[in-house]
């Protein structure tokens, strides 16, 4: 083992992280054996959504927020729908909250599909990319393009197109679509779910290192469903608020090294959004189907060991795939596609289950329908502090591996996340605002 | 014979426009095939030195870092395309060119001082010699395999630049402006997109940036008198994806300040 002083004091730099959305980059220093410092740098320049948000018309914002993320444009235009409709005390149910909510399963599908097999795969296998993993994995690689696709068709048919979808307003949707144009999908959508359950089988047979961490887990939690789009904000320490109470529980914190927020629930820390977090809090509601394929991939009703969320990811593909074809299979048209919502002076709050984690948004309206403020607290953003956290306690289990290997071990440590920096970029302290 | 070098280079953009590379799922591999990827960070670790034969690029330039680096970026490329209304027209982000950057980053971080940015957020063609063009927010997975199609056989991109509407004549949609009195910015909209938006009963907003030769004062004269449009409205209409491209610019400009 090699222990010489240069071994035991240096840093491990990767100035620009692969295989994640967005431009980050990350600095580990070593000093004496130990760990000296974690930075996980953010330096996606920021883009000012929460300014420019202000004076547009609220009928505007789900167009806009979805320019935030091209990975996960479904859940920028959710989370900002359900605030502006919580705002304007509107309540949209029936089949139109169905459609959402198979929109939803379609993004779920796509990005954790690309995730899975694309971004976090080559790590457990040794390969740079899906491309290089496809020379010798060739029909993994096949399978993960199949399920994307299906996922991206999904979100085409509900939503107009993959990336920016153009069917999704306030108060519902511009065009429902036919039964039978949601039944042309299910055969797809029954294969997919097949090739999900084998997605659970692969990921389970991957290594993982031996780590887990005692997280304070975040997600929405429904009484009835596993949550995409409505739910309590709850937490495996014992919170449990309505959406609007949110603020007030967890704030924001600017450090020099990223131009993002590090969030804390206060008087707590750190806390874990996403896949992990969902599942623990949830598990019960998940289908029996996805249920069986965890515990079948050894997985108990919570994980602690954050590199085995590709596993939690694949089942939630199960769940994904099983709830768009219940979805289907219950769809009556609504005789009208979308309900009327008028603006009114007030502040409204939402928060939805992007593929990687809680999205909060809220935003302050006039009368006239125009932004006054908005406020945006992306999934990475909170995981910022945790994902540090999980560096700082796993690096002395592999510091003296060779660098580059360590360098790879911390990459993928970073890229368990699924982070996408792109939408961690833009965070703001709104409450400054000066008009 | 060697395969060319693709690259793909990142500014400030939300990345959707590059996961249109993945999302061919179809001709991905088949991609892959014909081109050594040489640079696609969000999609590989590898990273092979340039000069790269095709390089494309998404994302503005908003900060002075960016700036230099689509300098080097230019200099280590054959053939630079830029892809999506961020590289083509500033993107949304653009919206701050209409304003003031400082009050925006002091109303927005905690501690400005720690954030570094330009006052506006500019196409990459202000700051170097870009090759080819290609439009959209997000763009089109059809025209960028036609892009990387083109290259390889060192033809020129076949990309309409004519109007949405007549993708909806094509396609047999009725007019969502003539028969619904549905404000749509189709008549001064580039194609691309396959006319999605009327297809699903909503006036076109603008995704693909000004066709050739827009009539925007005829639209924007439309709007007000048939179908009530404010001109507030027609500020945001034109001030979105595209907002500093030189005919919405001018148009958003000369309704803000009531000079038609």
């Amino acid at each position: 083992m090699p222990t010489s002083t240069s071994a035991r004091n240096r840093v491990v730099s990767v100035p620009a992280l692969a295989r994640v959305e967005g431009e980050g980059g990350l600095e580990i220093r070593l000093r004496g054996g130990g760990v000296a410092d974690v930075k996980l740098r953010i330096y996606e320049p920021p883009r000012f959504f929460e300014a420019f948000l202000r004076g547009r018309s609220f009928r505007e914002v789900p167009d806009i927020t979805a320019r935030i993320c091209g990975i996960c444009p479904v859940a920028y235009q959710m989370s900002s729908i359900h605030a502006m409709e919580a705002a304007c005390g509107v309540t949209v149910g029936g089949p139109l909250r169905a459609l959402r909510r198979l929109l939803y399963c379609g993004e779920w599908i796509e990005s954790h599909a690309l995730h899975i097999y694309l971004l976090h795969a080559p790590d457990f296998l040794g390969y740079e990319s899906a491309v290089h993993m496809a020379a010798d994995h060739a029909e993994a690689v096949q399978k993960a393009l199949e399920l994307k696709k299906v996922g991206n068709d999904l979100v085409t048919l509900v939503g107009g197109r993959e990336i920016h979808p153009v069917n999704v307003r306030v108060g519902g949707f511009y065009r429902v679509p036919t039964r039978r144009e949601l039944l042309a999908i299910s055969d797809r959508l029954k294969r997919a779910l097949d090739l999900s359950l084998e997605t659970v089988a692969f990921t389970a047979s991957l290594q993982f290192p031996d780590f887990e961490r005692g997280y304070e887990f975040v997600a929405l939690k429904h009484p009835e469903e596993y949550p995409l789009n409505e739910g309590r904000v709850a937490s495996t320490r014992g919170l449990d608020i309505p959406v609007s109470a949110y603020e007030d529980h967890f704030i924001e914190e600017h450090v020099p090294h990223a131009n993002a927020l590090h969030s804390v629930r206060k008087g707590h820390g750190a806390y874990h959004v996403g896949p992990l977090a969902r599942y623990a809090l949830n598990y019960e509601r998940l289908p029996k189907v996805a249920q069986e394929a965890a515990r079948a991939a050894g997985l108990g009703p919570v994980c602690r060991n954050p590199f085995r969320s590709i596993v939690v990811r694949a089942v939630e593909l199960v769940f994904a795939c099983h709830e768009a074809l219940r979805l289907i299979d219950t769809y009556e048209p609504p005789e009208r596609p979308f309900v009327e919502v008028e603006p009114r002076d007030a502040v409204g709050h939402g928060a939805s289950e992007a593929p990687r984690g809680l999205l909060y948004h809220r935003y302050a309206i006039g009368a006239d329908g125009l932004v006054r403020t908005a406020r945006i607290v992306p999934p990475t953003a909170q995981n910022q502090k945790t994902i540090e956290g999980d560096l700082w306690d796993f690096i002395p289990q592999v510091m003296d591996l060779p660098k580059e290997e360590l360098t790879l071990r911390c990459e993928q440590a970073v890229r368990n996340y699924d982070p996408c920096i792109s939408c961690a970029t833009h965070f703001l302290k709104v409450d400054l605002v000066r008009e | 014979m060697a395969r060319p070098k693709l690259a793909i280079f990142k500014f400030a953009s939300c990345d959707g426009c590059q996961l249109s590379l993945l999302d061919c799922e179809e001709e991905l591999l088949a991609v892959a095939g014909l081109v050594e990827i040489a640079n696609f960070l969000e999609a590989s670790r590898a990273v092979v030195k340039g000069p790269y034969d095709l390089t494309l690029v998404e994302g503005s330039i908003t900060t002075s870092h960016d700036a230099e680096r689509i300098q080097q970026v230019r200099k280590q490329s054959r053939v630079l395309v830029t892809i999506g209304a961020c590289a083509t027209a500033g993107g949304i982000q653009a919206l701050r060119n209409f304003k003031d950057v400082r009050e925006f980053t002091s109303a927005v971080y905690a501690t400005p001082e720690y954030i570094s940015t330009l006052d506006a957020s500019t196409p990459i063609s202000q700051h170097v010699r870009v090759d080819f063009e290609l439009r959209g927010c997000p763009i089109s997975k059809a025209q960028l395999v036609e892009v990387l199609g083109s290259f390889l056989h060192g033809r020129r991109p076949s990309i309409p630049t004519y109007p949405v509407c007549l993708e909806c004549k094509r396609r047999g949609t009725v007019c969502v402006m003539t028969a619904h009195g549905t404000p749509c910015l189709g008549p001064v909209t580039q194609a691309g997109c396959g006319a999605i938006c009327p297809s699903y009963q909503r006036g076109c907003y603008g995704c693909f940036g000004p066709a050739e030769a827009p009539n925007t004062a005829s639209l924007g004269n439309a709007w007000e008198k048939s179908l009530g449009a404010s001109r507030p409205e027609l500020v945001r209409a034109f001030r979105s994806f595209n907002a500093y491209s030189a005919p919405f610019r001018m148009a958003s400009d000369a309704y803000e300040h009531e000079r038609t």
